[in-house]
Protein backbone atom coordinates (compact mmCIF):
# COMPACT_ATOMS: atom_id res chain seq x y z
CA UNK A 1 0.00 0.00 0.00
CA UNK A 2 1.52 3.13 -0.87
CA UNK A 3 0.93 6.59 1.15
CA UNK A 4 -0.62 8.14 -1.75
CA UNK A 5 -2.97 5.32 -1.02
CA UNK A 6 -3.64 5.40 2.51
CA UNK A 7 -4.14 9.18 2.66
CA UNK A 8 -6.85 9.28 -0.01
CA UNK A 9 -8.73 7.77 3.28
CA UNK A 10 -11.15 10.46 4.86
CA UNK A 11 -10.80 9.84 8.21
CA UNK A 12 -6.50 10.55 7.54
CA UNK A 13 -7.50 13.72 6.00
CA UNK A 14 -9.32 15.10 9.03
CA UNK A 15 -6.87 13.93 11.03
CA UNK A 16 -4.42 15.86 9.20
CA UNK A 17 -5.66 18.87 9.28
CA UNK A 18 -6.14 18.77 13.01
CA UNK A 19 -1.95 19.14 12.99
CA UNK A 20 -0.98 21.92 15.68
CA UNK A 21 1.87 23.12 14.52
CA UNK A 22 3.24 24.86 18.03
CA UNK A 23 2.79 21.40 19.97
CA UNK A 24 5.89 19.36 20.74
CA UNK A 25 7.16 16.77 18.83
CA UNK A 26 7.82 13.06 20.25
CA UNK A 27 10.43 10.95 18.76
CA UNK A 28 9.57 7.46 18.12
CA UNK A 29 11.84 4.81 16.58
CA UNK A 30 10.91 2.44 13.23
CA UNK A 31 10.51 -1.10 14.06
CA UNK A 32 11.73 -1.74 10.50
CA UNK A 33 14.99 0.98 9.42
CA UNK A 34 15.19 1.64 13.09
CA UNK A 35 15.84 5.69 12.40
CA UNK A 36 14.48 8.03 14.48
CA UNK A 37 10.72 9.64 13.88
CA UNK A 38 9.58 13.13 15.14
CA UNK A 39 5.73 13.16 15.19
CA UNK A 40 3.35 15.71 16.39
CA UNK A 41 -0.10 15.52 17.72
CA UNK A 42 -2.64 13.95 14.98
CA UNK A 43 0.27 13.13 12.64
CA UNK A 44 -0.04 9.84 10.75
CA UNK A 45 1.84 7.21 12.38
CA UNK A 46 4.21 6.29 9.88
CA UNK A 47 8.16 6.41 9.30
CA UNK A 48 9.14 9.04 6.96
CA UNK A 49 12.55 7.06 5.89
CA UNK A 50 10.38 3.83 5.13
CA UNK A 51 6.69 3.88 5.41
CA UNK A 52 6.63 1.35 8.02
CA UNK A 53 3.34 1.77 10.39
CA UNK A 54 4.95 0.32 13.32
CA UNK A 55 6.38 2.47 15.93
CA UNK A 56 8.33 2.20 19.03
CA UNK A 57 8.12 4.43 22.31
CA UNK A 58 11.40 5.10 23.64
CA UNK A 59 12.94 4.95 26.64
CA UNK A 60 12.29 8.17 28.97
CA UNK A 61 15.46 10.41 29.94
CA UNK A 62 14.15 11.39 33.13
CA UNK A 63 16.47 10.40 36.17
CA UNK A 64 15.95 6.85 37.89
CA UNK A 65 18.14 6.87 41.21
CA UNK A 66 19.55 3.13 42.57
CA UNK A 67 21.86 1.71 45.63
CA UNK A 68 24.37 -0.71 44.31
CA UNK A 69 22.93 -3.53 46.34
CA UNK B 1 53.96 -14.70 84.23
CA UNK B 2 53.89 -18.10 82.76
CA UNK B 3 57.02 -20.72 82.67
CA UNK B 4 59.33 -21.64 80.78
CA UNK B 5 59.47 -25.57 81.05
CA UNK B 6 55.41 -25.54 80.05
CA UNK B 7 55.43 -22.69 77.89
CA UNK B 8 58.33 -25.06 75.43
CA UNK B 9 56.24 -27.94 75.75
CA UNK B 10 52.83 -26.14 74.25
CA UNK B 11 54.70 -25.05 71.83
CA UNK B 12 55.36 -28.66 70.83
CA UNK B 13 51.92 -28.57 71.03
CA UNK B 14 50.48 -29.93 67.85
CA UNK B 15 46.95 -30.28 66.29
CA UNK B 16 47.18 -34.07 65.14
CA UNK B 17 46.15 -35.48 61.79
CA UNK B 18 44.72 -38.95 61.21
CA UNK B 19 43.37 -40.50 58.22
CA UNK B 20 39.57 -39.18 59.50
CA UNK B 21 39.68 -37.25 62.72
CA UNK B 22 41.35 -34.62 64.27
CA UNK B 23 43.00 -33.99 67.61
CA UNK B 24 44.35 -32.09 70.09
CA UNK B 25 42.21 -28.85 68.54
CA UNK B 26 42.08 -26.52 71.31
CA UNK B 27 44.76 -24.68 72.97
CA UNK B 28 45.33 -24.97 76.42
CA UNK B 29 47.67 -22.07 77.92
CA UNK B 30 44.78 -20.09 79.61
CA UNK B 31 44.77 -19.88 83.54
CA UNK B 32 43.71 -22.92 85.35
CA UNK B 33 44.38 -25.60 82.80
CA UNK B 34 48.08 -26.52 84.22
CA UNK B 35 48.13 -27.00 87.92
CA UNK B 36 50.63 -24.59 89.62
CA UNK B 37 51.40 -22.56 86.38
CA UNK B 38 49.95 -19.65 85.99
CA UNK B 39 49.45 -18.87 82.10
CA UNK B 40 47.44 -15.53 82.03
CA UNK B 41 48.02 -13.30 79.57
CA UNK B 42 51.37 -11.21 80.11
CA UNK B 43 52.06 -7.84 77.48
CA UNK B 44 55.87 -8.87 77.65
CA UNK B 45 56.12 -12.38 76.92
CA UNK B 46 53.59 -11.67 74.22
CA UNK B 47 55.99 -9.11 72.70
CA UNK B 48 59.18 -11.19 73.12
CA UNK B 49 57.45 -14.44 71.31
CA UNK B 50 55.27 -13.10 69.04
CA UNK B 51 56.38 -12.67 65.41
CA UNK B 52 55.86 -11.75 61.71
CA UNK B 53 57.61 -12.97 58.83
CA UNK B 54 56.79 -12.49 54.86
CA UNK B 55 56.95 -15.05 52.24
CA UNK B 56 55.64 -12.59 49.63
CA UNK B 57 54.93 -9.13 49.40
CA UNK B 58 53.15 -7.70 46.67
CA UNK B 59 50.50 -5.13 46.24
CA UNK B 60 47.72 -7.29 45.62
CA UNK B 61 48.79 -10.89 47.44
CA UNK B 62 50.80 -11.04 50.28
CA UNK B 63 51.51 -14.05 52.12
CA UNK B 64 53.27 -14.17 56.14
CA UNK B 65 53.00 -15.91 59.06
CA UNK B 66 52.18 -14.99 62.33
CA UNK B 67 53.38 -17.19 64.92
CA UNK B 68 53.54 -17.74 69.00
CA UNK B 69 49.65 -15.77 69.06
CA UNK B 70 46.49 -17.19 70.14
CA UNK B 71 43.79 -17.88 67.76
CA UNK B 72 41.55 -15.61 69.09
CA UNK B 73 43.60 -12.82 68.09
CA UNK B 74 44.75 -14.43 64.91
CA UNK B 75 40.92 -14.80 63.91
CA UNK B 76 40.12 -10.95 65.00
CA UNK B 77 42.64 -9.82 62.35
CA UNK B 78 41.01 -12.08 59.55
CA UNK B 79 38.03 -10.82 60.10
CA UNK B 80 38.68 -7.28 60.82
CA UNK B 81 40.33 -7.67 57.07
CA UNK B 82 36.82 -9.03 55.61
CA UNK B 83 34.42 -6.75 57.46
CA UNK B 84 35.38 -3.57 59.28
CA UNK B 85 38.69 -1.91 57.33
CA UNK B 86 36.79 1.49 55.55
CA UNK B 87 36.99 1.36 51.56
CA UNK B 88 35.23 3.64 49.44
CA UNK B 89 32.37 1.95 46.87
CA UNK B 90 29.90 3.09 44.57
CA UNK B 91 26.77 3.45 46.64
CA UNK B 92 23.87 5.45 44.47
CA UNK B 93 23.44 5.01 40.74
CA UNK B 94 21.66 7.55 39.16
CA UNK B 95 20.35 6.52 35.96
CA UNK B 96 19.33 8.57 32.84
CA UNK B 97 19.32 6.34 30.18
CA UNK B 98 19.91 2.78 29.73
CA UNK B 99 18.67 0.97 27.17
CA UNK B 100 20.86 -1.73 27.17
CA UNK B 101 19.41 -5.43 27.76
CA UNK B 102 21.57 -5.58 31.58
CA UNK B 103 18.07 -4.48 33.69
CA UNK B 104 18.70 -1.23 35.80
CA UNK B 105 19.28 -2.46 39.13
CA UNK B 106 21.39 -5.66 37.94
CA UNK B 107 23.37 -2.68 36.62
CA UNK B 108 23.67 -0.76 39.46
CA UNK B 109 24.49 -3.48 41.41
CA UNK B 110 27.37 -4.54 39.48
CA UNK B 111 28.34 -1.28 39.34
CA UNK B 112 28.61 -1.19 43.34
CA UNK B 113 30.91 -4.14 42.81
CA UNK B 114 33.60 -2.94 40.89
CA UNK B 115 36.76 -2.34 42.94
CA UNK B 116 37.46 1.74 43.41
CA UNK B 117 41.58 2.70 43.63
CA UNK B 118 43.50 5.96 43.79
CA UNK B 119 45.74 8.39 45.94
CA UNK B 120 45.47 6.40 49.03
CA UNK B 121 46.22 9.64 51.37
CA UNK B 122 43.42 11.24 49.80
CA UNK B 123 40.66 8.24 50.03
CA UNK B 124 42.01 8.12 54.06
CA UNK B 125 41.10 12.06 54.00
CA UNK B 126 37.24 10.82 52.73
CA UNK B 127 34.61 10.68 55.52
CA UNK B 128 31.62 9.24 56.12
CA UNK B 129 28.51 9.78 54.69
CA UNK B 130 25.61 8.75 56.68
CA UNK B 131 23.02 7.88 54.61
CA UNK B 132 18.83 7.82 54.55
CA UNK B 133 17.86 5.22 58.06
CA UNK B 134 15.53 2.67 56.69
CA UNK B 135 13.69 2.73 59.93
CA UNK B 136 13.56 5.99 60.45
CA UNK B 137 12.68 8.75 57.99
CA UNK B 138 12.84 11.78 59.43
CA UNK B 139 16.78 10.54 60.91
CA UNK B 140 18.95 13.45 59.77
CA UNK B 141 21.40 12.55 56.66
CA UNK B 142 24.63 13.76 55.26
CA UNK B 143 24.49 16.59 52.91
CA UNK B 144 26.89 15.63 50.27
CA UNK B 145 30.27 17.41 49.92
CA UNK B 146 33.45 16.89 48.35
CA UNK B 147 35.03 15.12 51.89
CA UNK B 148 32.13 12.46 51.57
CA UNK B 149 31.92 11.37 48.08
CA UNK B 150 33.02 11.00 44.96
CA UNK B 151 30.88 11.27 41.95
CA UNK B 152 31.75 9.28 38.75
CA UNK B 153 30.30 9.44 35.53
CA UNK B 154 29.45 6.75 32.65
CA UNK B 155 28.63 7.58 29.18
CA UNK B 156 29.00 5.59 26.58
CA UNK B 157 26.50 4.57 23.38
CA UNK B 158 26.84 1.55 21.15
CA UNK B 159 27.12 2.86 17.22
CA UNK B 160 27.61 0.73 13.92
CA UNK B 161 31.10 0.86 12.93
CA UNK B 162 31.89 2.45 9.24
CA UNK B 163 30.55 -0.03 6.89
CA UNK B 164 29.26 -2.52 10.21
CA UNK B 165 25.59 -2.45 8.88
CA UNK B 166 26.84 -3.58 4.77
CA UNK B 167 29.31 -6.29 6.99
CA UNK B 168 26.67 -7.37 9.08
CA UNK B 169 24.39 -8.33 5.79
CA UNK B 170 27.58 -10.04 3.97
CA UNK B 171 27.50 -12.72 7.45
CA UNK B 172 29.98 -10.88 9.35
CA UNK B 173 29.26 -11.41 12.86
CA UNK B 174 32.72 -10.34 14.87
CA UNK B 175 31.15 -7.03 17.35
CA UNK B 176 34.51 -5.71 17.02
CA UNK B 177 34.14 -4.93 12.53
CA UNK B 178 30.25 -4.39 13.35
CA UNK B 179 30.04 -2.27 16.07
CA UNK B 180 31.94 0.89 18.35
CA UNK B 181 31.42 0.79 21.65
CA UNK B 182 29.27 -2.71 21.87
CA UNK B 183 31.28 -3.37 25.32
CA UNK B 184 30.77 -1.15 28.61
CA UNK B 185 34.07 -1.80 30.97
CA UNK B 186 34.90 -0.54 34.30
CA UNK B 187 37.63 2.15 32.91
CA UNK B 188 35.05 4.09 31.14
CA UNK B 189 33.62 5.57 34.67
CA UNK B 190 35.15 8.90 34.74
CA UNK B 191 35.91 10.45 37.90
CA UNK B 192 34.71 13.98 38.20
CA UNK B 193 36.48 15.73 41.57
CA UNK B 194 34.72 18.35 43.09
CA UNK B 195 35.90 21.23 45.44
CA UNK B 196 38.95 20.15 47.36
CA UNK B 197 39.30 16.84 45.93
CA UNK B 198 41.13 18.52 42.69
CA UNK B 199 44.20 19.32 46.01
CA UNK B 200 43.47 16.01 47.55
CA UNK B 201 44.38 13.78 44.91
CA UNK B 202 47.20 13.34 43.67
CA UNK B 203 46.99 13.97 39.29
CA UNK B 204 48.65 10.85 38.94
CA UNK B 205 46.39 8.87 41.05
CA UNK B 206 42.92 9.82 40.19
CA UNK B 207 40.11 7.77 41.57
CA UNK B 208 39.37 4.74 38.88
CA UNK B 209 38.84 1.15 38.75
CA UNK B 210 41.09 -1.05 40.27
CA UNK B 211 41.01 -3.10 36.81
CA UNK B 212 39.95 -1.47 34.11
CA UNK B 213 38.89 -4.52 31.86
CA UNK B 214 35.88 -5.36 34.39
CA UNK B 215 33.06 -5.79 31.60
CA UNK B 216 30.00 -3.88 33.34
CA UNK B 217 27.27 -4.73 29.62
CA UNK B 218 27.66 -5.26 26.80
CA UNK B 219 25.34 -3.13 23.78
CA UNK B 220 24.09 -3.46 20.29
CA UNK B 221 24.01 -0.12 18.03
CA UNK B 222 21.49 2.33 19.53
CA UNK B 223 21.78 1.15 22.69
CA UNK B 224 23.43 3.89 25.53
CA UNK B 225 24.14 4.03 28.97
CA UNK B 226 24.34 7.07 30.65
CA UNK B 227 24.73 7.09 34.73
CA UNK B 228 26.12 9.20 37.58
CA UNK B 229 27.38 7.23 40.38
CA UNK B 230 28.40 8.30 44.08
CA UNK B 231 31.02 6.38 45.58
CA UNK B 232 30.98 6.74 49.87
CA UNK B 233 32.89 4.71 52.02
CA UNK B 234 32.07 1.63 54.07
CA UNK B 235 32.93 -1.24 55.92
CA UNK B 236 32.40 -4.86 54.59
CA UNK B 237 30.07 -5.57 57.43
CA UNK B 238 27.69 -3.45 55.88
CA UNK B 239 27.98 -4.79 51.86
CA UNK B 240 30.75 -7.13 50.72
CA UNK B 241 31.54 -4.29 48.09
CA UNK B 242 33.11 -2.60 50.98
CA UNK B 243 35.12 -5.25 51.59
CA UNK B 244 38.88 -4.15 51.07
CA UNK B 245 40.64 -7.64 50.50
CA UNK B 246 39.54 -10.81 48.01
CA UNK B 247 39.83 -12.84 50.43
CA UNK B 248 42.51 -12.74 53.68
CA UNK B 249 42.33 -16.19 55.29
CA UNK B 250 44.74 -18.32 57.38
CA UNK B 251 45.96 -22.01 57.48
CA UNK B 252 47.84 -23.78 60.25
CA UNK B 253 51.39 -24.76 59.56
CA UNK B 254 51.79 -28.27 58.56
CA UNK B 255 54.10 -30.86 59.97
CA UNK B 256 55.43 -34.12 58.77
CA UNK B 257 57.22 -36.69 61.15
CA UNK B 258 58.56 -39.22 59.31
CA UNK B 259 58.63 -41.54 62.57
CA UNK B 260 60.33 -44.50 61.34
CA UNK B 261 62.73 -44.67 57.70
CA UNK B 262 60.77 -44.86 54.62
CA UNK B 263 63.60 -45.92 52.05
CA UNK B 264 63.95 -47.22 48.01
CA UNK B 265 60.89 -46.99 45.83
CA UNK B 266 58.74 -46.58 49.07
CA UNK B 267 60.36 -43.17 49.42
CA UNK B 268 59.50 -42.35 45.80
CA UNK B 269 55.99 -43.39 46.32
CA UNK B 270 55.50 -41.40 49.78
CA UNK B 271 56.92 -38.37 47.65
CA UNK B 272 54.42 -38.39 45.40
CA UNK B 273 51.33 -38.19 48.12
CA UNK B 274 52.62 -34.97 48.79
CA UNK B 275 52.45 -31.65 46.36
CA UNK B 276 55.59 -31.01 44.43
CA UNK B 277 58.75 -29.59 47.00
CA UNK B 278 57.24 -30.82 50.12
CA UNK B 279 59.34 -34.58 50.31
CA UNK B 280 62.87 -35.04 48.95
CA UNK B 281 64.79 -37.95 48.33
CA UNK B 282 68.39 -38.14 49.85
CA UNK B 283 70.83 -40.81 49.87
CA UNK B 284 71.50 -43.02 53.10
CA UNK B 285 74.54 -41.91 54.48
CA UNK B 286 77.14 -44.33 56.55
CA UNK B 287 76.62 -42.04 59.75
CA UNK B 288 72.53 -42.70 59.41
CA UNK B 289 72.97 -46.08 58.53
CA UNK B 290 75.23 -46.93 61.76
CA UNK B 291 72.76 -44.71 63.83
CA UNK B 292 69.31 -46.25 62.68
CA UNK B 293 69.20 -50.10 62.97
CA UNK B 294 66.20 -49.84 60.37
CA UNK B 295 68.25 -48.07 58.11
CA UNK B 296 71.27 -51.11 58.38
CA UNK B 297 72.54 -52.17 54.67
CA UNK B 298 70.74 -49.33 53.08
CA UNK B 299 73.53 -47.33 52.70
CA UNK B 300 73.40 -45.94 48.94
CA UNK B 301 69.62 -46.15 48.67
CA UNK B 302 67.42 -43.18 48.65
CA UNK B 303 65.55 -42.14 51.59
CA UNK B 304 62.49 -39.49 52.16
CA UNK B 305 62.98 -36.36 54.02
CA UNK B 306 60.85 -33.45 54.77
CA UNK B 307 62.23 -30.56 53.13
CA UNK B 308 59.23 -28.00 53.12
CA UNK B 309 56.15 -28.55 54.85
CA UNK B 310 54.59 -25.14 54.51
CA UNK B 311 53.67 -26.03 50.80
CA UNK B 312 51.85 -29.23 51.75
CA UNK B 313 48.01 -28.84 51.42
CA UNK B 314 47.42 -31.70 54.21
CA UNK B 315 45.56 -33.75 51.55
CA UNK B 316 46.30 -36.57 53.90
CA UNK B 317 46.58 -39.21 51.34
CA UNK B 318 50.13 -40.84 52.56
CA UNK B 319 47.47 -41.61 55.26
CA UNK B 320 45.84 -44.38 53.39
CA UNK B 321 48.69 -46.14 52.10
CA UNK B 322 49.28 -49.15 54.54
CA UNK B 323 52.49 -48.87 54.23
CA UNK B 324 53.48 -45.48 55.75
CA UNK B 325 50.31 -45.63 58.30
CA UNK B 326 52.56 -46.13 61.08
CA UNK B 327 56.01 -44.35 59.41
CA UNK B 328 54.32 -41.01 59.42
CA UNK B 329 52.53 -38.30 61.63
CA UNK B 330 50.64 -35.46 60.53
CA UNK B 331 50.08 -32.62 62.38
CA UNK B 332 49.81 -28.78 62.46
CA UNK B 333 51.61 -26.20 64.34
CA UNK B 334 48.83 -24.93 66.92
CA UNK B 335 50.08 -20.81 67.26
CA UNK B 336 51.81 -20.77 63.48
CA UNK B 337 48.99 -18.90 61.39
CA UNK B 338 50.59 -18.61 57.40
CA UNK B 339 47.69 -15.60 56.71
CA UNK B 340 47.07 -14.86 52.97
CA UNK B 341 45.74 -11.61 52.22
CA UNK B 342 44.70 -10.17 48.60
CA UNK B 343 43.47 -6.57 48.35
CA UNK B 344 41.37 -5.48 45.67
CA UNK B 345 43.23 -2.82 44.95
CA UNK B 346 42.34 0.58 47.07
CA UNK B 347 44.73 -0.40 49.90
CA UNK B 348 48.03 -2.28 49.80
CA UNK B 349 48.09 -5.81 51.18
CA UNK B 350 50.48 -5.09 53.73
CA UNK B 351 49.45 -2.20 54.84
CA UNK B 352 45.79 -3.64 55.12
CA UNK B 353 47.02 -6.25 58.17
CA UNK B 354 49.11 -2.70 59.80
CA UNK B 355 45.23 -1.50 59.80
CA UNK B 356 43.34 -4.49 61.13
CA UNK B 357 45.76 -4.73 64.23
CA UNK B 358 44.99 -0.68 64.52
CA UNK B 359 41.65 -1.16 64.22
CA UNK B 360 41.52 -4.16 66.69
CA UNK B 361 43.39 -1.55 69.46
CA UNK B 362 40.94 1.77 68.83
CA UNK B 363 37.96 -1.56 69.78
CA UNK B 364 39.95 -2.59 72.51
CA UNK B 365 40.30 1.09 73.66
CA UNK B 366 36.47 1.48 73.11
CA UNK B 367 36.01 -1.65 75.35
CA UNK B 368 38.41 0.05 78.21
CA UNK B 369 36.67 3.23 78.26
CA UNK B 370 32.97 1.11 78.57
CA UNK B 371 34.92 -0.54 81.48
CA UNK B 372 36.17 2.51 83.16
CA UNK B 373 32.67 4.25 82.94
CA UNK B 374 30.93 1.51 84.47
CA UNK B 375 32.95 1.16 87.41
CA UNK B 376 33.32 4.88 88.80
Amino acid sequence: MSAQGYSGNPAVQVTNQLVDNNSRSVEYLCGDCDSVVALKRGEPIRCRNCGHRVLYKQRTNRMVQFEAR
Amino acid sequence: MPSLTSLTFLSLQRVGINAETVTNVSSTDFPGHWPGEDHSWDLEHFKQHVQVQFHTNHELDSSFSLTRIDTSLANAFRRILLAEIPTLAIESVFIFQNTSVIQDEVLAHRLGLIPLCGDRSAISWLKWHRGPAHDDPDAKQDELTDYNSCVLELEVACEWADGGLAKAAQGETNPDVLYKNHSVYARDLIWKPVGRQHDKFDKAQPLKAANPDILIAKMRPGQSIRLVVHAFKGIGMDHAKFSPVATASYRLLPTIDIVRPIVGAEAKKFARCFPKGVIALEKVTRDDARKNKELEGKEGEVKAVVKDPMRDTVSRECLRHPEFKDKVKLGRVRDHFIFRVESTGQWASDELFLESVRLLRVKCERVKRGLEALTR
